[in-house]
This record gives C-alpha cells, sequence and structure tokens, in this order.
C-alpha cells in the first residue's frame, strides 16, 4: 500500500485508478495463464474443501482458495481458516490414525508425516 | 539457417494500436544512422502501414508475394530509403496472400533478408492468429511493445506466453505512451506494475509526446531528423541498447519538476 491508498483509505475515497489496475490485471492474469475457466477452478474448490473438510473442520464461510501469480509462476493458493481438527480420521494408512484426535478449540493442524 | 552475426526481431504487441509499426519505423531508422544496414519487413499483409510511416508508399513497385513466388530479386521488391540508404523496406504484399501464406515463407523470406543485412525487424501484425504466427516464426528475438493500461498489458501477456513456447529469446518490454503526471498521481499502470506482472526486462520507455503524431502525417519518423522530442530520444536510446551500448533509463518521475512533483512522488512512497 502506498501513502496515497492511506490518505484515500482515511479520507474514505476509492483507491488509486492504478491500484485497482494492478489488482485486477494480476487476478485475469492468472487465470488467462492457467487457462482454467471459473466454473472449473469453483468445481476444483468444492473438491478441494470436501477433501479438506474429512480431516479438520474448516470455516467454509472463509475459506478461499484462488489462483495467484508472480513472475509469470501461477500458483493454487488455498486459505482454509481450521476451527478443529475432526475427531475420528478416516484413511486406511494405520499411520495415519496415530495423528492427534484434539478437541482442543484451538485450530491443530498436525502434518501428515507426524 | 542462421546467418552468423544477422538478426531478427519481431516487434509485436498482440493489441492493435499500442505502437508496434512506429516502433517499427523509428528503430528502422535509428538503426541504421548507427551504421547498421536494416531491413524492414512490413509483416502485416492485412492492414500494411509501415510503408506510410516510413514516407516509402509511392516507391512500392514489388513486394514479398513477388519475392515468394519468384516473379522477382529481392532487390528488386526492397525500397531503399532516400536520406537513410542503410535502411530497406520489404514491402507487405496484397492482402489475399494470407490465404495462403505458410510460417515457411516468412522463413524464407526472412532467410534471405538475413543473407544481405546486420538486422531485420519484423513488424507483426495484431492479434494472435495465423498472422502473428507466420511473423513469429522468422524471429529469434522480440521486443515486446505495450502501454500502461489494463487491456494492453492482458494482451501482451498473451503474445509472451506464446512467444515463449517458442523458444523465442531474449524477449525485451518496450513501455509506450508513457504520461509521467498521470503515473505520478497513481492514475496510471506505474512502470514496475507493468515489467513486475509481464516479467520481462525493460529495453525502453517511450513518453506520450504528439510529435509522434506530426512525424507520422509527414511520414518522417522522429529520429530520422535528429529530433530532440522526447519519443525521439526514447527511440534512438532503444537502437542503442538494441546494439549492446548501456544507456540509462528515463524516470518519469524525474521528468517532472516543482512542488508538485515532489508530492506525487511523496505519496508513492510504500508504507506497507
Amino acid at each position: 500500500m502506498t501513502l496515497r491508498d492511506f490518505v484515500n483509505k482515511l479520507l474514505g475515497r476509492q483507491p488509486a485508478s492504478a491500484t485497482t489496475a494492478r489488482e485486477r490485471l494480476q487476478l485475469v492474469l492468472a487465470h488467462d495463464r492457467s487457462d482454467l475457466n471459473p466454473e472449473l477452478l469453483e468445481q476444483m474448490r468444492r473438491e478441494i474443501l470436501e477433501v479438506v473438510s474429512r480431516y479438520v473442520e474448516i470455516d467454509l464461510e472463509e475459506g478461499d482458495v484462488s489462483l495467484e501469480t508472480e513472475d509469470r509462476v501461477t500458483a493454487l493458493v488455498a486459505n482454509l481458516p481450521i476451527k478443529r481438527a475432526r475427531p475420528v480420521v478416516k484413511p486406511d494408512a494405520a499411520a495415519a490414525a496415530e495423528v492427534a484426535a484434539d478437541e482442543a478449540d484451538e485450530p491443530v493442524w498436525t502434518a501428515s508425516q507426524a | 539457417m542462421t546467418t552468423s552475426g544477422s538478426r531478427s526481431i519481431l516487434i509485436c504487441s498482440g493489441k492493435g494500436g499500442v505502437g508496434k509499426t512506429t516502433l517499427t519505423a523509428n528503430l528502422g531508422i535509428a538503426l541504421a544512422r548507427q551504421g547498421m544496414r536494416t531491413a524492414v519487413l512490413d509483416a502485416d499483409f492485412g492492414l500494411r502501414n509501415l510503408d506510410l510511416l516510413l514516407g516509402l508508399e509511392n516507391r512500392i513497385v514489388y513486394t514479398a508475394q513477388e519475392v515468394l513466388a519468384e516473379s522477382c530479386r529481392l532487390d528488386q521488391a526492397l525500397v531503399k530509403h532516400k536520406q537513410e540508404p542503410n535502411l530497406a523496406l520489404l514491402p507487405a504484399g496484397n492482402p489475399r496472400m494470407l490465404e495462403w501464406l505458410k510460417p515457411e515463407d516468412m522463413e524464407r523470406i526472412v532467410a534471405l533478408l538475413r543473407e544481405s543485412f546486420d538486422i531485420v525487424l519484423i513488424d507483426c501484425p495484431a492479434g494472435i492468429e495465423d498472422g502473428f504466427k507466420n511473423a513469429a516464426a522468422a524471429a529469434e528475438e522480440a521486443i515486446v511493445i505495450t502501454t500502461p493500461e489494463v487491456s494492453a498489458v492482458r494482451d501482451a501477456d498473451r503474445v509472451i506466453g506464446l512467444l515463449n513456447t517458442r523458444g523465442i529469446k531474449p524477449i525485451q518490454l518496450v513501455l509506450n505512451r508513457v504520461r509521467p503526471k498521470m503515473m505520478a498521481n497513481q492514475e496510471m499502470l506505474a512502470v514496475d506494475d507493468v515489467t513486475d506482472i509481464l516479467a520481462l526486462p525493460l529495453l525502453g520507455l517511450v513518453l506520450e509526446d504528439e510529435q509522434v503524431i506530426v512525424s507520422t502525417n509527414r511520414g518522417e519518423p522522429l529520429t530520422l531528423n535528429g529530433s530532440q522530442s522526447p519519443a525521439a530520444q526514447a527511440y534512438s536510446n532503444i537502437a542503442r541498447r538494441i546494439c549492446g551500448e548501456e544507456v540509462p533509463l528515463i524516470d518519469p518521475a524525474k521528468v517532472r519538476r516543482g512542488l508538485r512533483a515532489k508530492l506525487g512522488q511523496l505519496m508513492q512512497t510504500k508504507i506497507f
């Protein structure tokens, strides 16, 4: 954020149009470059959320899966706030059953290698 | 097929009207003035204009079409510039050529040109269809020209993607029609915004300049008469950089003076 953006925000004005242009471009180029149409992205988002929610309870409202791009490399970025881990983890691998299924209220993320 | 020492450079943009042909004409003259034997090839067969910008429209006898059909020799089709004898134009043929023209045809023409010229500039048509593919087939390097507008940058990005898959290297960027005042007020994409998004090295920066229109009216590119206008200097500097000279880029923020300019600069400070 530049000083001008900050002042605009303070005064309740719109951000400078160059800032808007940059943000819109970054978004549209991430899509152009990956050749993913919005429907496909939405479907992928739903499936990712489905898989993740098998393991942990996530905040579906806040969850966000999007494309970001930097240096002509596009990345799929998922930001999924975890409410709590699921008490029972189902996967067939026995090791995975070891995963601590805390009832803790605090978000717990245990790496799969644990 | 490589002719040692000779270079073929594609000048392209994706979007139309951002300044491909003007850049080609001005670079052609500027390179020729530096002693490079330079050929400019109008690869925009549908809507040719390079002849007009160079003021050579009345001197065309044969075109690339006759050269390909072998109904004339290359040197018969080339139109030499009167004031700048190091520069020659190979005019685009009839738009009907588009029906049968193949990438191999362009490769053949450019290979022929490279036998007798140090640099071949290929003025690419807008778009990313066959015309672009034909023109790109014959190029080893590329200059992508864009303006600081969302549509032009987006289209440039598509073109860069296509050039990358073809292995064309290096690809360099020219940012055209820069308005320092608008940039200072953050009402125009900043130079860094564009270079970051497109991830290309900046070969040159051309300020918005009314003299460009005057020069096209006359068919005398700005670089021809040693004009000191901002665009003329920018084009000459680009030509020098192409030849390997290190010429510093202008800073749009430094073009303006006075208190307002200072304030504008301050407002661009990144705070977080």
